[in-house]
């Protein structure tokens, strides 16, 4: 398959660095980051309430479930995957949604945001996504504690960017975040982000792992400070992933740090977003917060392996009218 | 639009809820309501229309209810209230019970009929009042079901006529409803003129419910209908709404002896101290000013920021109501809905447009029709009306502090006092500021938190009574038992003849810790029961009361002593009268031509004691609320009290309200016994020798009748107790209505050596109470 020449998602605006400026990082400013302030009941509060504010309905909810596969980073990793596994998922990515239902909404050439993989897979996404222009994004830097030395860590970004990876998602050392130690953190993000060279990258900051909303805001600050593209809540592998609370710490961290700075830096909460109903609030929170922008898969992704087959089956009751079942869909 | 379009522009659209149920509802019902009346929809009278404030449309004809409608519905509680009395808590419990239930089944017709007639978003009234108003219904099945078990002693009042209004209409139905009838009183409610949908849908479901007939009567009406339910002939009037009604409500009912509540306006300060988490107190704001579109009692209306932040938070604030999205009251995704009528439209319109200030309307898109923008006027000062005025709209006015103490100053330098909000992740700052804001509920990194199990209520001009919790069922009940009239006020000796005295003694007022003459400069005769003059008392005028209070208002230190430090002077005080008993009992008998004068002085020192030791022990409560935080009932003192004492037993008059007034942190003006004052002049000395601060205890001789006017007019007293047969309550209370200051007027007897002159009912006229929410999380 080739690139779609009016593809709903034109994939040439997948990398933040093709369209907006790339946020090319700070000095560590440790006022900036010990001012950080998360009034966690505040925020459990704007998140409980969020969904009940915002309610998108008919064409407008089949567009925004259509953008939120725009953006999803469709993942697989698992121990026991193979060439032919990530393959399968590749060929998912090109065609998330059945034709005929892309055809129904207007939609043809609809993709994914990127393909998220191992090292040792990259070379099976790249093939598989040959011409397709869905980037591979590998998750990196001894993913996912993170606790492999450190020089190897920063080889292991090299040669994923060598084997082919355009998005490098490395894991940050939570050591560091609740040791306080920000300086060791902005110095270890500043070298991973220089090993990435040209691929962009997502700092995961395993926010399950952080302990307060309030560590989670600093170092969401601290790594972007250290130039990071995307701040993401999670490996997936930490027993809380994304949460709407967490997502709003992070958001509006992003927001301050594009007032102050002037570059937008992406959001993308993965783990445990499995619902096409959840992926709409996740939408009006990025919207709210940070606006229309950010709802590009430039500045938005979800890391998610369950999430499209959910939104698939509501494409399809809104295209028939009927509520519709799993093996009617594609598996990836 | 097709589907690609919004897949780039990704709008929201529309997402209305279905009008169509509640339409029918409406449709069913004729669309022509009459009043709930004993049980049955009266035939429709001369009708007004009720529109949705959204569209225009007219949803409803509903009937203007006459003085004659009033009294039908009054005859008709009156009937049912001995029968729901009787049938006991427990019984009453399942009613209440039943009508929480209905109100959870029919939860979106409630909803939706709310939205229509009120203009709010159908979110608040889905998703906050009417799981509220449930909530309402079973915590007061609750209290039902535990009254005779846990408030032995209260009974009924009788019939309570209520006043609600526009804002939330259904809720504030419930608050009025559910307490009483838990309690066992029927009532007399009146809904607002532009919201009365949902009180007829509830009375819809008393019916289902199988409530007897006549506990809930509801009249609709105007303005004009709500005073014949105020002068109607009822056992208690609760009224929620603006502070100008309230006075007038105030002013009708003044000396008729029926109990009172009022929840009125309110100015609410909204504290943003520097270390606060500056993005959730700007969402925050969105549910403290545009919630209701502001048209809430107790919307955090003044916003008081420090000044380091300022600037930060303004921009955040404004970028921030660039988002809301403005509109359609029944669309899902409105954040701020139609203001309640085109009238109170204007009346915001105008009152921006006089303003100074920077004025910044929300970008967002404003419909036309009965819609206005989110506005911020910044860079106001105290001065500025806008500051000081209540807008009742979408329109937040803002300041700037320097410090916790001036940020304190500034949010109470209100006539109001109704709510507060601080914002602080310093658990220092925000519990050093919390119990220092003068207003009836306060939330910490938070606003407009609401529940059935907390009290709410104002202080100041924001009016009296708690409702919800163990604290608002004081509201609706009363003592049991009957208590015989005041006797009639006891006339002084008079005589001729003096006796030389070895040395003269010149009893004075007694001022800021200080003996003071009287300013008049006159002094009353005071002669013994053969006629014998025993000395002179001064007669205190209204200069003296002035003094008195300014210097009870200057001992504001007292309340915050310690309660154990309080106590200790109270047993100190009691020491001390203890030492010279027989002294004070030779005198009060001289004074009073009896022989009690030795028992008094006993009780006097009991007294003493037993407010010592309750100093430290009427605690507040934690309230359970339905979050993880503490939601905490504090008892605080009134602050500046005046008494007036009963004309009989004159220490014992005098120390009964002193004591537990100032063993709470009060400070007191107290007006001696008319016929007998050298009692209060004598004890005097006690107090001096006694580590009691000057100002706390104020006592002043000379005409009640004169002075009792003098004292509940000044804007300075917060409560007025009187116990003096002289008294005018009438007046006394039309007079208090200026700042609405508390009162506790007594036109029964009083047994003052017995259980009735000490406890409890003392103790909660000394206290306001004030919740403070504190959520937390680490």
């Amino acid at each position: 398959m080739t690139t779609a020449t009016a593809t709903a998602s034109p994939t040439a605006t997948q990398l933040p660095q093709t369209t907006e400026g790339r946020n090319p990082g700070m000095d560590l400013d440790m006022d900036w980051v010990m001012r950080a302030r998360a009034n966690r009941s505040a925020i459990e509060r704007r998140a409980t309430t969020l969904p009940g504010r915002r309610s998108v309905k008919k064409d407008h909810q089949a567009a925004w479930l259509a953008r939120a596969i725009s953006c999803i980073d469709l993942t697989t990793l698992s121990g026991d995957d193979t060439a032919g596994r990530v393959a399968r998922l590749c060929a998912k990515a090109r065609q998330p949604v059945r034709p005929d239902l892309l055809a129904a909404l207007g939609l043809e050439g609809l993709t994914v945001g990127a393909v998220c993989v191992y090292h040792d897979m990259i070379e099976p996404a790249v093939t598989a996504l040959h011409g397709s222009g869905i980037p591979v994004a590998a998750v990196s830097t001894g993913f996912p504690a993170g606790l492999s030395p450190f020089h190897l860590r920063l080889a292991e970004i090299g040669e994923s960017v060598q084997a082919g990876a355009e998005e490098i998602d490395i894991v940050i050392s939570r050591r560091k975040v609740l040791t306080g130690d920000w300086q060791g953190l902005y110095d270890e993000m500043r070298a991973f982000r220089a090993a990435c060279g040209a691929a962009h990258v997502k700092a995961i900051l395993a926010t399950g792992e952080l302990g307060t909303l309030q560590n989670v805001a600093r170092a969401s600050l601290v790594c972007m400070m250290a130039g990071a593209d995307f701040i993401k809540t999670s490996t997936g592998k930490e027993s809380v992933n994304a949460t709407l609370p967490v997502s709003l710490v992070m958001v509006r961290a992003i927001r301050e740090y594009h007032e102050r700075t002037g570059y937008r830096v992406g959001y993308k909460p993965a783990g445990g977003i499995s619902k096409a109903k959840d992926a709409l609030v996740y939408l009006s929170l990025i919207k709210e917060e940070l606006g229309d922008r950010w709802l590009r898969p430039d500045l938005f992704r979800f890391g998610a392996s369950s999430l499209l087959g959910d939104i698939e089956r509501q494409l399809e009751h809104h295209v028939t009218g009927a509520y519709s079942a799993a093996w009617r869909h594609p598996m990836g | 639009m097709t589907v690609k379009h919004l897949f780039e522009s990704m709008d929201y659209g529309p997402a209305p809820e279905a009008a169509g149920d509640a339409l029918a509802w409406i449709t069913d019902q004729g669309a022509r309501f009459g009043h709930l009346i004993d049980g049955a929809f009266a035939a429709p009278g001369q009708t007004f229309e009720t529109r949705n404030p959204a569209t225009g449309e007219v949803l409803a004809e509903i009937t203007q209810g006459t003085p004659e409608d009033v009294t039908a519905a009054v005859a008709a509680a009156r009937r049912a209230q001995p029968k729901w009395d009787k049938l006991g808590g427990k019984g009453r419990a399942r009613f209440l019970y039943a009508l929480a239930r209905l109100v959870q089944k029919h939860s979106r017709l409630l909803a939706v009929l709310e939205t229509m007639d009120s203009g709010k978003p159908i979110r608040e009234a889905r998703d906050i009042d009417i799981p509220l108003v449930a909530r309402h219904f079973y915590h007061h099945a609750g209290m039902a079901q535990l009254m005779e078990a846990e408030l032995p002693g209260r009974t009924a009042l009788g019939v309570c006529g209520q006043v609600i209004p526009w804002n939330f209409p259904l809720l504030m139905l419930a608050w009025k409803v559910a307490p009483a009838l838990a309690m066992g009183n029927t009532v007399v409610l009146k809904p607002a003129e532009w919201t009365p949908l949902t009180a007829l849908c509830f009375a819809d479901l008393c019916q289902q419910a199988g409530l007897p007939k006549g506990v809930v009567n509801i009249v609709t009406g105007d303005s004009a209908t709500g005073a014949a339910v105020v002068a109607a002939e009822v056992d208690k009037v609760a009224f929620t709404g603006s502070t100008d009604v309230g006075r007038k409500i105030r002013e009708a009912t003044a000396g008729r002896g029926i109990a009172l509540t009022l929840e009125l306006g309110g100015k609410s300060p909204y504290i943003v101290f520097e270390d606060a988490d500056l993005d959730s107190a700007v969402e925050g704001l969105v549910d403290a000013i545009w919630f209701n579109g502001g048209q809430v009692c107790c919307a955090g209306s003044r916003l008081l920021v420090q000044e380091g932040v300022a600037e930060t938070f303004h921009n955040r604030l404004r970028a921030r109501m660039d988002k809301l999205r403005v509109g359609d009251p029944l669309d899902k995704s409105i954040d701020v809905g139609a203001i309640v009528d085109p009238v109170q439209k204007e009346r915001i319109a105008a009152l921006v447009d006089a303003s100074g200030g920077w004025v910044y309307r929300a970008a967002c898109e404003v419909p036309a029709g009965c819609y206005y923008p989110p506005t911020l006027i910044a860079g106001l000062s105290p001065a500025d009306p806008l500051m000081q005025e209540e807008i009742f709209g979408p329109v937040l006015v803002s300041s700037t502090f320097r410090t916790p103490d001036e940020a304190v100053q500034m949010a109470n330098n209100t006539r109001y006092g109704l709510a507060a909000s601080v914002w602080s992740e310093n658990i220092n700052t925000a519990l050093d500021v919390a119990p220092k804001l003068v207003a009836g509920v306060v939330w910490v990194n938070g606003s407009n938190m609401f529940d059935a199990a907390a009290p709410f209520g104002g202080v100041r001009e924001s009016g009296f009574g708690r409702e919800g919790g163990w604290e608002g069922l004081s509201a609706y009940t009363k003592p049991a038992g009957k208590r015989g009239a005041m006797a009639k006020p006891v006339a002084p000796f008079d005589g001729a003849e003096a006796e030389p005295q070895p040395v003269d003694r010149t009893a004075k007022l007694y001022i800021g810790g200080k003996q003071a003459r009287p300013d008049g400069g006159y002094a009353q005769n005071i002669y013994d029961k053969r006629g014998k003059l025993i000395g002179q008392a001064p007669i205190a005028n209204r200069k003296d009361v002035r003094n008195a209070v300014e210097a009870a208002r200057g001992a504001s230190g007292w309340a915050g002593a310690s309660a154990h430090n309080r106590a200790q002077v109270l047993y100190y005080i009691g020491e001390n009268l203890a030492a010279r008993a027989e002294e004070f009992a030779a005198g009060i008998d001289r004074l009073t031509g009896g022989k009690g004068g030795k028992a008094e002085v006993a009780a006097c020192v009991d007294r003493f004691f037993t407010y010592a030791g309750w100093a430290d022990k009427f605690d507040g409560r934690v309230a359970q609320a339905p979050i993880r935080g503490l939601a905490v009932a504090l008892r605080e003192p009134c602050g500046v009290i005046g008494a007036l004492c009963p004309d009989e037993m004159p220490l014992l008059g005098l120390v009964s309200l002193v004591a537990p007034a100032i063993a709470l942190g009060n400070r007191v003006v107290a007006v001696a016994s008319e016929p007998f004052p050298l009692a209060a002049t004598d004890f005097t000395s006690v107090l001096e020798t006694s580590d009691v601060p000057g100002g706390v205890v104020n006592i002043l001789t000379g005409p009640q009748v004169d002075l009792a006017p003098v004292l509940a007019a000044h804007l300075d007293v917060d409560a007025v107790w009187s116990f003096s047969p002289r008294v005018d309550a009438a007046k006394v209370e039309r007079a208090s209505a200026g700042n609405l200051k508390r009162t506790w007027i007594q036109t029964t007897a009083r047994d003052w050596q017995g259980a009735a002159g000490e406890g409890r009912a003392f103790l909660e006229a000394a206290t306001e109470v004030k919740t403070v929410w504190v959520p937390y999380g680490a």
